[in-house]
């Protein structure tokens, strides 16, 4: 294994270099890309799920107000 | 008579009455030579430049046509009649592509002989050229039918078929300018290849032609 | 539910492009003609092999949807065009790149291969407006498999004429892509394509799963009768 390592030229940071690794650093920048962008899609799935379990949280209060015998409220 | 013909017969007659299309697809064809003409400052072309400046143009003459196809349909309930029609749906695919090969024959028949006269030296060239065309004819007709029946119901309609189109026909027209740049060379007509690009085109005609088959019924349902 | 093996699918393929880019830079060994410039095929080529795959299984996708109607397909048909797409945008850059490297031009025409490619993402980027254009839901859904299916059958097609028309007198390849590839090199190669692979069918589990959530969500809206919130896709299948 070791001796794979060694054999295996370092980094060559020549023009070569820079391409390959723009290369690469394409496939990863749309990966976080993409990421990014279903991170907001989730965002916005919390946030409408934390809307619609307050309005649900409101509706079940009230029709437990509702039940209850009303009590004197001002005209 | 049968589904076919009388579809086919129709569009026909509608067209030779109204003449929507043709006159507008051919006069868009020589309009475009003369164009071309100016754009590559030549009086004379040969091989490649020829082939494609004449499919270059043929398509989009076709475009024109293509676009039109089945506006008579949308407008009038012809969808209609034929889903309540008890025959074989895949017939109005089968005629409207006969009409559009008819069509592409006339434009082609007028083009090219202006192209022939603008731009060759001799005719020699155009009777293989007419085989090439033929089975090129049948792709377009298929691919564009399908492409049309489509983009009818749709907002954007006159641009859904030049965008969607143009990619699809790509084949098509490697084909049809591989086999046509060496019939238009300037020293007279070769045949490199010439069996294997009509081929090509053969088999692009059969895919596309069995996929029109079989999917076109589901292109009716409402 | 399309979260379901979601994890372990996430964790295989984090593994396996791990061990893939490991063995791209320390294992495979230098290509006599390109030397380092070559390391590129191992990202473009796997990229490019699935999203051509991806097209195709959108196409089968959508031959499922038409035959039995159930939406479902049709957001699979969707979600796999969509990611093959979007995996064909780094086939083109990152085959711009290596052009550039091999041979000074960021384009090349008698490429055969990545030119065939463009064509084919060419195509499939009308998909989108294409279906934008289709207001009515069921129809647009109809029409995408119909154009899915075309789009699918013409990419051999496709593939094959543009290799007929490359000129024979100068044929350019990416060199290792077609003549023999030493073993090193091969199992480099297999293990990249299984990586990009796993994680394309894990971004689509992914993006099905972010459409199945926000279609319960919608069905919660519907089912307290809440308001309804602001314009939703007008394209993207719903997943419910």
């Amino acid at each position: 294994m070791f001796e794979l390592l060694a054999a295996t030229p370092a980094l060559p940071l020549d023009e070569a270099g820079k391409y390959v690794a723009g290369a690469y650093i394409v496939f990863v920048v749309l990966l976080v890309v993409y990421v990014g962008i279903m991170a907001a899609k989730l965002q916005r799935i919390e946030r409408e799920l934390r809307e619609l379990a307050g309005f649900a949280e409101s509706r079940a209060n009230g029709e437990k107000a509702a039940a209850e015998p009303p009590e004197k409220v001002g005209a | 008579m049968n589904a076919f013909a009388a579809i086919l017969g129709k569009d026909l007659r509608a067209e030779l009455r109204t003449l929507q299309s043709l006159p507008a697809m051919t006069l868009f064809a020589v309009t475009t030579f003369v164009i071309f003409r100016f754009g590559l400052d030549r009086t004379s072309l040969s091989g490649s430049l020829a082939s494609g400046v004449l499919w270059t143009t043929l398509l989009f003459a076709a475009v024109l046509g293509i676009n039109r196809l089945f506006v008579a349909e949308r407008e009038e309930g012809g969808f209609d009649a034929i889903r309540l029609a008890p025959i074989d749906r895949t017939a109005l695919f089968a005629a409207k592509a006969a009409a559009l090969v008819v069509y592409l024959l006339v434009l082609e028949a007028i083009a090219v002989v202006a192209f022939a006269f603008f731009f060759l030296d001799s005719a020699a060239a155009l009777p293989p050229l007419l085989a090439v065309m033929l089975l090129a004819d049948l792709g377009l007709a298929f691919a564009g039918t399908l492409i049309s029946s489509m983009a009818v119901n749709s907002r954007a309609r006159d641009l859904l078929v030049p965008l969607v189109l143009l990619p699809l026909v790509v084949p098509l027209m490697i084909a049809a300018t591989g086999a046509s740049e060496p019939l238009l060379a300037a020293g007279g007509p070769g045949y490199e290849r010439f069996g294997t690009w009509l081929a090509v085109l053969a088999l692009y005609d059969l895919i596309f032609g069995l996929l029109g088959y079989a999917v076109f019924d589901f292109l009716l349902e409402d | 539910m399309y979260g379901k093996g979601l994890r372990p699918l996430s964790i295989a393929t984090v593994a396996m492009l791990t061990l893939s880019l490991s063995l791209v830079f320390f294992y495979a060994p230098l290509d006599a003609d390109q030397g380092f410039i070559q390391k590129i095929f191992y990202i473009h080529v796997p990229l490019a092999i699935t999203a051509l795959i991806g097209f195709v299984v959108g196409g089968v996708f959508a031959i499922l949807h038409l035959r039995s109607g159930d939406s479902r397909w049709d957001a699979y048909s969707y979600v796999s065009i969509h990611m093959s797409v979007i995996f064909g945008v780094a086939v083109l850059i990152t085959g711009g790149i290596w052009a550039k490297a091999s041979w000074g031009h960021w384009w090349v025409w008698d490429e055969p291969t990545l030119v065939s490619f463009l064509i084919v993402f060419l195509l499939y980027a009308t998909y989108y407006p294409f279906r934008y254009a289709i207001e009515d839901r069921d129809r647009q859904a109809r029409y995408a498999s119909v154009f899915a299916i075309a789009a699918g059958a013409f990419v051999p097609l496709n593939f094959m004429a543009v290799r007929m028309a490359e000129s024979l007198v100068h044929p350019r390849t990416f060199g290792t892509a077609n003549g023999g590839l030493p073993g090193e090199m091969m199992l480099t190669f297999l293990c990249c394509l299984t990586a990009i692979a796993l994680l394309w069918v894990t971004l689509v589990k992914f993006e099905l799963t972010a459409k199945s959530a926000s279609g319960q969500v919608k069905r919660l809206r519907r089912a307290l009768d809440a308001p309804a919130p602001g314009a939703s896709s007008r394209i993207a299948p719903e997943v419910s």
